[in-house]
């Protein structure tokens, strides 16, 4: 199996769709790589596929190579710097227009994971993040039992579970809770994204979506809350265009201040959608320390889990 | 060497053109790179080649039309409209805007409505109109839904629970399974609309319900969509997968597209439309644009508590432009606009 070299393998899930699985599965992706670890990215939400705009490499082609297909390189390591390597493979480098609808049946979809999770080649990676679809389905059941069955136990580290504050939210990843019980898989800890709004113009906090619910039912459950994420639009800029994050002066995101300096110089070339110069400007975005912060208990909670 | 990089995806028409095979009796274990004892290219594909199960699959009959499909067809005969919510993407607001809609048509007592969870595997329906402890009846008629109202009738996954929180944990088949007992064993009666729910993407569920409801007709699809190209992405894939099944698009709406600030009314693009957001889509692909409706937190609170929006809070913006899309939405399945949702 071509996930020999993956030394922790993390599974982003929800049962709910449209909670932030794949914006945190990039977040994740790019705070370990801040911190100066080798980082893969499976997407295996197949009718869906999300990662390749996240990462703004949409026009990217996947090719072959005698180990395995090879996956897309968003930015290489770099020693001087301390980051380290980030590679992706979606099903959406594989589609001939991005438009076009992939319309699969289950035993399809089965095929499909099981082939990702087998024919890509991953070289050394400290961390694989796998993205996947909403549910608890084909495409879940067939991840959960091929990784069970091939990778090695200390392999498979745990899954990530995304959510958001509001009750109708919870009740679905409730049952994602549920899933990953049943299927034996360990929960390193839940993340509550959309917790909150802060309006640029007076910085009221507005809790679109309700406050609070993601740390309750991780209480219930009895596993780890990793925190909360506010609403960033500027963070959506970012994915979208490429722009560096600004934000008006005073802003302040747990406390802490993050606006721009007002010094700092607007540089034209910064705007260009480019990927490899997106972990650099993500440093800018507000969500950045939380993600950091986030990021360092997530290791942590797997090397506990190593040792236990 | 590695095995070849896998064959192009197959086109959204030859799959819903083939309905699967039955399944056959395998004499070992399927390989790795199995396509699936059931799907079409069953027994044929590359790796197939040295399987024990090859001849088996590859000689397994197609089902052939199945014969419940009549059996659906009757009982359906007594609904009038029949429309879906789809969205390629999850978390939009699909079930937000069925509910929406179920309480829009139902505010006329002389409509009766249907709403029909799709979504196996995360139903939020019946929370979301305030039965979630409901269970469902059998009589010798057929199961009976669950009302909400006097006049709004549900079905959902989550009435057949022990436990609130169980996952489900299905395969395909067997989804598809359930939403065929949905539409063959509900005892539906006399329903002026059946609102179809669904969960995200373009899979079994949305292959299952065109394939059963096509006998009996569906008025047509509401895609439901937010503003950011992320989110326009997938309902492009769905608007595809529209076309190639011949389901008609009767419109989009656009969810989610600004917020006010509740302290100084000041409008933020929260899910900022970099590339133009649902009115460009909409133009783009040729369909009609129901609206856009403002991001609201009153309306997830009124679906936590599942109370009805319309009710709560009639005069938020959101409410309007809520009731502009029901209106719209009236008009393209041939009702009156303002009978089906009368100016205030």
């Amino acid at each position: 199996m071509s996930l020999s070299k993956v030394k922790h393998i993390v599974l982003v899930l929800s049962g709910k769709g449209g909670v932030g699985k794949s914006s945190v599965t990039t977040q994740l992706a790019l705070s370990l790589s801040l911190a100066g670890h080798s980082v893969g990215v499976l997407d295996i939400d197949l009718t869906g596929p999300s990662i390749p705009r996240m990462f703004g490499i949409e026009n990217a082609k996947v090719t072959q190579a005698p180990g395995g297909w090879l996956p897309i390189t968003v930015h290489e390591a770099d020693p001087t710097a301390g980051t380290g390597s980030l590679r992706v493979m979606s099903l959406g480098f594989l589609l001939p227009r991005r438009g076009d609808a992939v319309v699969w049946r289950g035993p399809k979809k089965t095929a499909m994971v099981r082939q990702f999770l087998s024919d890509v080649f991953w070289d050394e990676l400290d961390y694989l993040l796998i993205d996947t679809p909403p549910g608890t389905s084909d495409e879940h059941i067939s991840l959960a039992e091929t990784l069970l069955q091939k990778a090695r136990p200390d392999q498979l580290a745990g899954a990530v579970v995304v959510t958001t504050p509001q009750a109708v939210a919870t009740a679905d990843v409730r049952k994602e809770l549920n899933f990953c019980i049943k299927t034996g898989i360990r929960i390193l800890g839940v993340v509550e994204n959309m917790c909150g709004f802060v309006c640029p113009n007076c910085s009221e906090c507005t809790m679109i979506f309700s406050s609070g619910g993601g740390e309750i039912m991780a209480g219930d459950f009895g596993v780890q809350f990793l925190g909360s994420v506010p609403i960033d639009p500027q963070f959506l800029v970012l994915i979208e265009t490429g722009k560096r994050p600004r934000y008006p002066e005073g802003t302040l995101v747990n406390g802490q201040d993050i606006s721009t300096p007002a010094g700092a110089p607007h540089i034209e070339e910064e705007s260009i959608k480019d990927a490899a110069s997106l972990m650099q400007k993500y440093r800018a975005c507000s969500l950045a320390p939380i993600f950091s912060k986030m990021t360092a208990d997530v290791v942590s909670a797997v090397q506990r889990a190593n040792l236990a | 060497m590695a095995p070849s990089l896998i064959d192009p995806p197959e086109s959204a028409e030859s799959v819903l053109a083939n309905p699967l095979k039955a399944p056959p009796k395998l004499v070992a274990p399927e390989p790795e790179h199995c396509p699936g004892p059931e799907s079409e290219k069953a027994g044929l594909a590359d790796s197939c080649a040295g399987c024990p199960n090859q001849a088996i699959c590859a000689s397994a009959a197609p089902k052939g039309p199945d014969p419940d499909l009549d059996l659906i067809t009757a009982r359906l005969a007594g609904i009038k409209h029949k429309i879906l919510v789809l969205s390629g993407k999850g978390g939009v607001g699909k079930s937000t805007l069925t509910c929406m809609l179920a309480h829009a048509f139902a505010t006329n007592p002389s409509n009766t409505v249907g709403v029909m969870d799709t979504d196996i595997c995360g139903p939020s329906i019946p929370k979301m109109l305030g039965v979630e402890t409901e269970t469902i009846h059998v009589s010798n008629a057929g199961w009976s839904p669950a009302w909400a109202m006097d006049n709004l009738a549900v079905m959902s996954i989550q009435f057949m629970l022990p436990n609130r929180d169980d996952a489900i944990i299905w395969r395909g088949p067997k989804k598809n399974g359930l939403i065929k007992q949905f539409l063959k064993d509900v005892e539906w009666g006399d329903l002026d609309f059946l609102l179809v729910d669904t969960p995200p993407g373009t899979s079994d569920e949305h292959l299952s319900v065109n394939t059963y409801l096509k006998g009996s007709g569906i008025d047509g699809a509401v895609m439901v969509t937010t503003p950011q190209e992320v989110s326009l992405l997938d309902v492009r894939k769905e608007i595809d997968f529209c076309r190639k099944a011949g389901i008609k698009v009767l419109g989009l709406v656009e969810n989610m597209s600004a917020f006010v600030c509740p302290k100084c009314t000041h409008a933020s693009e929260i899910f900022k439309a970099t590339t133009g957001g649902g009115r460009a889509l909409a133009e783009e692909m040729g369909i009609a644009f129901l609206g856009s409706v403002p991001l609201d937190p009153r309306i997830g609170m009124a679906c936590d508590y599942g109370e009805s929006f319309f009710d709560s809070f009639p005069d938020s913006p959101a409410c309007k432009a809520l009731k502009e899309v029901v209106r719209g939405l009236a008009g393209t399945v041939g009702l009156d606009p303002l009978e089906v949702m009368p100016d205030d």
